[in-house]
């Protein structure tokens, strides 16, 4: 039984539909509306802003030599020249787009290859799980940023390769998460109806379990993003980014460390951009998290719920 | 023993008057959900004599576990008590500081949790346990060592030092609950309270348990408030009883006047829903259920289930009367006539065709560890068997063979004559159409991220491939057949109440129009008034379609209100096997007349002593 329980009275039914329909909307949309949610969607809205509309708005070329290297910021250049003497600001707006761009699809490709391999082991147990889950352990015991420098020293520094390297080295953590998340969902009944139906594997995975996963994929989500930001500023200070004359905030802060003491600007800036954006990802994932824990709830809610909440499988 | 161990704030009234022999004395108990949130419990009121037991049952949601914490001084999380007083040998346990309280726990009132298992540490050893309460409550017993011993032995356990080191896992269930009562009575406490301390037990222990119960209740004299759903075990153990419903005692007073006549048409409706081994009767269910703390209307809270409600039922919460030797929260009481002995079922069986499915000489092993050998199993068409074995006694690997789950087996199982693979994913999916499954545990049964109407619309769309207008014309049907209605289609599985999620599993099992049906202890995890609502819907549905059912259950008392054959089991093998009647009333084998002899029973003399 439910709170939300009609009762006798068909009438009554309270308006959960519309509701229930997206689950993780709901969720989502409820972890947005707490202090904390809220704190992490503004910062990341905010340099998703302008890393998306800075390239429109850009006072000058991002590679062109305007001022001298190191400029002071002045009034014609808000943020200094930097060590090649271009303008600070608008290298700040124009470089990161991309790095977003690179990094959500870094994001995207290990979350679906994690969740597949996890979903799989969790699901078909036995000599399959053992396979997947020992690669895993394997690929987990290199540090993800000398994994994706591996790839790219050996096969060269082309920029689909990067979102590659650095998708597929997310991909062992995402499977540990979600295979321990999808292991209790994997036997419930509701699964086992569906193997009784005749449903192939992948149909059961797919139709009956990954609905139910969408919280933690959306934690997950969330958390690899900012990872995936921070290994690409780090690979692009590594120098294995774009190349050099485009602008971008991991490269900038390697290109003009030299020049710290006279025009700091064009250091601190970019990286108090990827700073906020991770941290804002990091506040966003944790509120999601708490409301769908239920830590976020009212206690007096809590308890009425669990009052009537019966014990599971107790009458036996 | 009570004096010495008293806090100061005992009050000038102590118990006297009203209270007598009273050791428990509780008035008007209130505990709402936060400071000004609804009421969870109002008005409750019970007395507990030294020595006897109370029996405080009602179903899940009435808040019987919620007044048993309360008298503890406890509430749950976001609870809090907002009125009344408890009173323990005259002190008032709701005005007592927390190191009052806490010095009053455990050593004055102590309390034995539902699942043993749960309660004890499993990385501590038994002894370490029972010595902990009485390290806390120092003061209360002279030597802990021999009081220890002498308390095991009073649980009838061994009292041996090899006992002593063993850890919770090394023990089984029955011997865990000893172990509960043992630390509970360990520091000889003035009230305590047992919270379905047999629940998850096989019949047997658990009458094992409740007889360890009252002679130690017996012995102590202690007051010992019962907390169950299970009116048959109450009724057996119970001096007085007390039935709560949404929150209120609705009827109280000795438990054989209560029983055997009872009042209230709650009481009355609770009593029909119980089923007993010893005669074939259908069960009359409730049908509603209990309005959740927040949504109960200013009336009488079961009026919306109530066959006698008037108006005056559904505007005024009726106040408590006393009649006929109880008390009773019904303004009717007078006028409702005094129900009827429910009729017999038809006991002449329709004649029962061909063999639908066959299971000759199935062996099932999980790993190594043997857990069926040689089963034979016949299902004639038309026809429920019931499969009945205490836990461990391997009938749901049973259910599982069959149904094609648990593909580790050896021997034929054979459908209409044609044999079944070992695994679903090998059988043709005409196979898997014809055999269909309804699980225990409704609340895992039915995904939560699908409506009703998809739930129940999927194995058309599987089996049968039927357009989209179709399909809905038979879901709308069969959630009829289940008196579901189509206003169910669009609902979520946690809109739901257990029984209707039950309901819906039993939908989608019948909406292919199966051969056989196999319900493995499908009504387990429900209350007693909806598990008696359950189980006339799978008899009436398998007269109506000439059904042949699998109606797997460790309850010997629904045998008979549904079955027409019965096979009980005893670690993976059959040990009895012939018609229900047969079976249950002249059992040949020892094991399923001492099962039958464990059975809790309704109204049962109470022995003298």
């Amino acid at each position: 039984m439910t709170v939300a329980d009609p009762g006798a009275a068909a009438a009554a039914q309270p308006p959960v539909d519309r509701i229930r329909r997206h689950q993780w909307l709901a969720t989502a949309g409820q972890a947005v509306r707490t202090p904390r949610g809220a704190t992490g969607l503004g910062l990341v809205s905010f340099v998703v802003a302008v890393a998306v509309i800075g390239p429109f708005v850009a006072p000058d070329p991002p590679d062109a030599l305007l001022t001298y290297p190191f400029g002071k910021p002045s009034g014609q250049f808000l943020l200094g020249g930097d060590f090649l003497g271009r303008d600070v600001l608008s290298r700040v707006l124009d470089g990161g787009w991309l790095l977003l761009l690179m990094a959500v699809t870094a994001t995207v490709i290990g979350i679906g290859a994690g969740a597949a391999a996890g979903l799989s082991a969790a699901y078909l147990r036995g000599r399959t799980d053992g396979v997947i889950m020992r690669t895993v352990d394997v690929i987990l015991a290199f540090p993800q940023l000398v994994f994706a420098l591996l790839l790219l020293s050996i096969l060269g520094p082309k920029l689909w390769l990067i979102v590659l390297a650095v998708g597929l080295t997310h991909a062992p953590a995402v499977a540990r998460v979600l295979r321990s998340a999808s292991l209790d969902i994997s036997e419930r009944d509701y699964v086992k109806v569906a193997e009784l139906q005749g449903m192939r594997p992948a149909a059961v995975m797919a139709k009956e379990i990954l609905p139910s996963l969408s919280t933690p994929l959306m934690v997950e989500a969330g958390l690899r993003l900012t990872y995936s930001i921070i290994i690409m500023a780090g690979l692009a200070f590594l120098g294995f980014g774009q190349p050099p004359p485009a602008p971008n905030w991991g490269t900038m802060i390697n290109e003009n460390r030299a020049g710290l003491a006279l025009n700091p600007w064009a250091v601190i800036i970019p990286a108090v951009v990827i700073a906020l954006f991770t941290i804002g990802t990091n506040i966003l994932t944790d509120a999601i998290g708490r409301v769908a824990l239920g830590v976020d709830r009212r206690p007096e809610e809590a308890a009425l719920v669990d009052d009537l909440a019966p014990a599971e499988g107790g009458v036996a | 023993m009570s004096a010495d161990g008293r806090p100061a704030t005992v009050t000038g009234n102590g118990p006297a008057g009203r209270s007598g022999d009273f050791r428990l004395d509780v008035r008007e108990l209130e505990i709402r959900g936060g400071r000004h949130g609804p009421p969870v419990v109002s008005e409750v009121s019970l007395g507990g004599r030294a020595g006897e037991v109370l029996g405080l049952v009602g179903e899940s949601g009435s808040g019987k576990t919620t007044v048993a914490l309360a008298l503890l001084g406890y509430t749950r999380r976001g609870l809090s008590v907002s009125g009344g007083e408890i009173r323990l040998d005259g002190v008032d346990l709701l005005r007592l500081g927390p190191g009052e309280l806490r010095q009053m726990r455990g050593a004055k009132v102590s309390y034995v949790p539902q699942d043993p298992a749960a309660a004890l540490n499993p990385a501590l050893r038994i002894g370490y346990q029972l010595r902990e309460a009485l390290r806390v409550h120092a003061r209360i017993a002279g030597d802990p060592e021999a009081r220890i011993l002498e308390v095991m032995r009073e649980a009838y356990l061994d009292a041996t030092p090899d006992m002593l080191r063993r850890y919770p896992h090394q023990l089984s269930g029955g011997q865990q609950q000893r172990v509960g009562l043992a630390m509970a009575f360990a520091c000889r406490p003035s009230l305590i309270v047992l919270d379905e301390p047999t629940t998850g037990l096989d019949v047997s222990t658990q009458r094992h348990i409740l007889d360890t119960v009252r002679s130690l209740c017996r012995g102590y004299g202690v007051a010992a408030v019962y907390v169950s759903h299970d009116l048959a075990v109450v009724s057996e153990l119970a001096a007085e009883v007390a039935v709560m419903y949404a929150g209120r005692i609705v009827e109280a007073g000795p438990t054989p006047i209560l029983f055997a006549q009872p009042l209230h048409p709650y009481t009355r409706g609770l009593l029909a829903s119980v089923p007993t081994p010893d005669s074939a009767r259908p069960l009359t269910g409730i049908p509603g259920h209990q309005p959740p703390p927040g949504q109960r209307g200013p009336g009488c809270a079961f009026a919306p289930r109530c066959d006698f409600a008037l108006d005056q039922c559904r505007a005024r919460e009726p106040e408590q009367v006393a009649a006929a030797g109880r008390t009773v929260r019904c303004v009717r009481v007078a006028q409702i006539p005094a129900g009827s002995a429910p009729r017999p079922l038809p006991s002449a069986v329709a004649p029962h065709g061909a063999t639908v499915l066959s299971v000759r000489g199935v062996s099932a092993s999980y790993g190594s560890v043997p857990v069926l050998s040689g089963i034979d199993l016949d299902v004639p068409s038309r026809a429920c068997v019931a499969v009945v074995g205490e836990s461990g006694s391997g009938k749901t690997t049973l259910a599982r063979c069959i149904v094609g789950l648990h593909r580790n087996w050896t021997g034929e199982i054979t459908l209409q004559g044609v044999p079944l693979a070992h695994g679903a994913r090998h059988r043709p999916r005409q196979a898997l159409k014809r055999i269909q499954c309804v699980f225990q545990n409704p609340y895992t049964s039915l995904n939560p991220r699908k409506t009703v109407g998809q739930i129940v619309a999927e194995p058309l769309q599987r089996f049968l491939g039927l357009s989209r207008r179709e399909q809905t014309e038979r879901v709308v049907g069969v959630l009829d057949d289940v008196s579901l209605g189509g206003g169910f289609l669009s609902r979520y599985p946690d809109q739901l109440s257990g029984g209707e999620r039950q309901r819906v599993a039993i939908a989608r099992a019948l909406v292919v129009e199966p051969d056989l049906l196999v319900c493995d202890e499908v009504t387990s995890a429900l209350d007693v008034s909806v598990q008696a609502v359950i189980v006339e819907l799978l008899r009436a549905i398998q007269a109506q379609r000439n059904l042949a059912m699998i109606f797997i259950t460790h309850n010997l008392a629904l045998v008979r209100s549904v079955a027409q054959f019965a096979v009980v089991l005893r670690q993976g093998q059959v040990v009895e096997a012939g018609p229900a009647e047969q079976v249950l009333a002249q059992p040949s084998s020892r094991h399923t007349a001492r099962l039958m002899a464990d059975v809790p029973r309704l109204v049962r003399p109470i022995p003298p002593g």
